[in-house]
């Protein structure tokens, strides 16, 4: 494997980005689409030779994939003991990572080529995507835990400047703050966990701090275990505190806040950042440390619980939303919450490493279908132009690939066989039922969940009512925009027949996957019930739905309103920390800081207004001052200094 | 001819001194002032002669002095009238109160 190939496929995004940023507005606007693309389609190719190389060719050792750290520099070195490195670390969960972020960005690019057509900073959003994919890359490409730690602030940068591209629009601002906000809070906690587990290990490096924080009887090992702080040990805080970091990227509960809002940002943004890529950061970290996690029960736990937690509340929450891109927002929230859970229900190696294989496969066909499904968005969107569910319906007639394309998404995250999401839920729900039955029969019932408000949407967008197209643009969209969709659908179909236990699992070892027809009746039953239920509330235009959500009452409006966690973050914000902490903060600077200041200006403002009337303009009070002075001196020369 | 001692010729210098001194402080036509000035410089003139006169009379640096002294004040005049003839284009006037703007 050559070592240039690996640090193009960050570095090409890279230059696309500096070169459109500075020369793009002015010089390549008509171009720069085309530019990001061709910078990105290299990149997926070279992607897709690496993983090829890798999984194919590269050495095993004992049958397992080794961790390859490359073009490995020591770039601050602080004391002979504490350095940071920047290097590029192959295993099998980047390789597979890297695969999944160039091959959704450039579908991203090329759908953007017609969805962003005729826009006014054209250049600066391709720029954009091009700084963002190359933070992405090179966050999973990150061989120490600092490194991560850089580029999980780049992308949080880049999706700020992506959620807020239409400036003009005051909600865009809004949320691009809040996301930025959020995220940035987590990662304060991020921060901090860093700062444990590497000044227990004496380490950043992921290899050294695994094989130190692993190994029961090291050192390290004993030091962190023993530091304990309100009774729980150094390693679990440090782990928990990193998990934050993780739950505030990928928009677990309770700091999901951001994710719903961040759908201000243009469509095929949502579709790359706030889906496919960005959003699965948080599980990407927990899978880089997962042996540290797996040795730590209280802190897997809490994965596990958050990971439910969030899956469940967000599948509800989905049910009664009327906005399409909240919607697959919030699927998305629940999407990534299964693959949470799905992680701490594995231990690390073999049989019981289902959960981690099951976790990485959920990562990788939601990738694809969940892309597809806001890709499709996008063009709804376009055609449209509303973003509102009641605003739609009847369209299968004016979209019909899109329609198609979207109806194998649904039935991709719904589990139905033989589409990608039945394979990775499949495992999911295998992991969890070995592991732990509660878990197992909550999954399920989200599962259901899942499917009946995926097809909610698709019903009210297709077909329900009647359309009214106004207008004389009854075309769907160009190529441009087709041939994404298409390929995802592909995608979308082909990546449950991949056989992933092959190329990833916690220990590197092949681990077999398999279908067990008995076991997946159940949830595939579930998916049918739920889908058979959206059928029949959504299909043709009628009250039941309506007649369901009075039935409801309160508890309805409470979904609706997501369960007033947003309110609840802006009652703490607004009424506790902004009147006890913020107004007394502002008093002190007001009052105790400026008054410092001012009282300097006001005394020397006063004192030269009491001595300025020396200055008087008048030449022959000068001249007095002058043969006074000159009196004065010659006094003091001729008696004083002899 | 008996040579006028060098105390009148000093109480003479010490006159036109203070006269000019006076004169610097007390006018307020800016062209009395530049006369007040000559004034002075013509007393310091005449020190340096009657010392150079009376103390050194081998030497000729008082001399010296008294002519670049002169020189000086020509010079001094020509520009002070080129100030005055501005401040009268700018201010309509030569009183030195009226020209009093550059203050605080």
């Amino acid at each position: 494997m050559n070592e240039y190939y690996v640090a193009l496929i960050p570095g090409l995004p890279l230059a696309s980005f500096v070169l459109l940023g500075i020369f793009g507005r002015k010089y390549l606007k008509e171009f720069s689409g085309t530019i990001g693309t061709l910078a990105l389609l290299v990149s997926c190719v070279l992607s897709l030779l690496v993983a090829k190389s890798y999984f194919f060719d590269a050495e095993k050792i004992n049958g397992a994939y080794q961790s390859i750290v490359l073009m490995n520099h020591t770039w601050l070195s602080f004391t002979p003991n504490i350095s940071i490195q920047i290097g590029a670390m192959i295993d099998p969960i980047s390789v597979m990572m890297l695969v999944v972020v160039t091959f959704v960005s450039l579908m991203v690019h090329i759908f953007s080529l017609e969805y962003m057509k005729g826009e006014e900073r054209f250049a600066t959003y391709y720029a954009f995507l091009g700084l963002f994919t190359f933070s992405m890359l090179g966050l999973v490409l990150s061989s120490n835990i600092f490194q991560i730690y850089m580029f999980w602030e780049l992308v949080g940068v880049s999706s700020f400047l992506l959620i807020g591209y239409y400036y003009e629009k005051p909600s865009a601002v809004a949320a691009s703050k809040k996301a930025f906000i959020v995220t940035r809070f987590a990662d304060l906690g991020f921060l901090i966990g860093i700062l444990i587990l590497s000044f227990h290990a004496e380490t950043l490096d992921f290899k050294l701090l695994i094989a130190k924080l692993t190994n029961l009887q090291s050192p390290e090992y004993l030091s962190i275990t023993t530091g304990s702080f309100l009774g729980v040990s150094a390693l679990t805080w440090g782990l928990c505190l990193i998990f934050m970091g993780g739950a505030g990227k990928s928009a677990m509960f309770p700091l999901h806040i951001w994710l719903p809002d961040a759908m201000e940002g243009p469509t095929p943004v949502s579709a790359l950042i706030h889906a496919a890529t960005m959003v699965v950061a948080g599980v990407f970290l927990v899978a880089r440390l997962f042996p540290i996690f797996s040795n730590t029960e209280a802190a897997l736990h809490l994965v596990g619980y958050v990971g439910i937690i969030s899956s469940m509340f967000a599948a509800i929450i989905a049910c009664t939303q009327t906005d399409i891109k909240r919607v697959l927002a919030f699927s998305t929230m629940s999407q990534i919450g299964y693959m949470m859970f799905s992680l701490s229900m594995a231990k690390y190696g073999g049989e019981n490493g289902l959960g981690y294989l099951a976790s990485m496969f959920h990562l990788f066909t939601h990738a694809f279908f969940k892309s597809l499904m806001f890709l499709g968005a996008g063009v709804i969107i376009h055609f449209v132009h509303n973003n509102d569910m009641s605003a739609m319906g009847g369209l299968r007639k004016y979209l019909p690939v899109t329609n198609i394309t979207f109806l194998i998404g649904c039935l991709a995250i719904s589990g139905i066989p033989p589409f990608a999401g039945f394979f990775s839920k499949e495992e999911i729900l295998t992991a969890c039922f070995h592991e732990n039955k509660t878990m197992y029969w909550l999954a399920l019932i989200t599962s259901g969940v899942t499917a009946f408000y995926m097809f909610r949407l698709y019903f009210s967008i297709f077909w329900n009512k009647e359309a009214h197209v106004h207008g004389d643009h009854h075309h769907e969209a160009g190529w441009a925009m087709k041939l994404p969709l298409i390929l995802l659908a592909i995608c979308s179909i082909g990546a449950g027949l991949v056989p992933f236990g092959q190329f990833v699992s916690s220990d590197g070892l092949v681990l077999p996957t398999h279908v067990d027809l008995g076991f997946s009746a159940l949830p595939v039953t579930l998916a049918v019930i739920g889908i058979a239920i959206a059928w029949m509330l959504y299909k043709n235009e009628n009250s039941k739905s309506s007649a369901v959500a009075a039935s409801l009452g309160g508890l309805y409006t409470a979904i609706y309103k997501k369960f007033y966690i947003d309110e609840l973050y802006i009652f703490v914000t607004k009424k506790i920390l902004f009147n006890l902490v913020g107004r007394p903060a502002a008093w002190i600077d007001t009052n105790i800081i400026n008054g410092t200041v001012n009282l300097t200006a006001s005394v020397t403002a006063s004192i030269s207004e009491t001595i300025k009337g020396i200055q008087s303009g008048r030449l022959q009070q000068y001249l007095l001052y002058f043969f006074g002075g000159v009196a004065t001196l010659a006094l003091i020369f001729i008696y004083l200094i002899k | 001819m008996s040579q006028t001692p060098l105390i009148q010729i000093l109480f003479l210098s010490v006159g036109l001194f203070f006269i000019g001194m006076y004169g610097l402080f007390t006018r307020r036509n800016v062209i009395t002032i530049l006369m007040s000035i000559e004034l002075i410089l013509n007393s310091v003139n005449i020190n340096f002669i009657a010392f150079n006169k009376y103390v050194y009379p081998h030497q000729l640096e008082g001399l010296f002095f008294t002519i670049f002294i002169i020189t000086i004040a020509a010079a001094e005049a020509a520009v002070t009238i080129a100030i005055i003839i501005n401040l009268f284009r700018s201010h309509h006037s030569v009183d030195i109160e009226d020209a009093n703007e550059l203050k605080w």
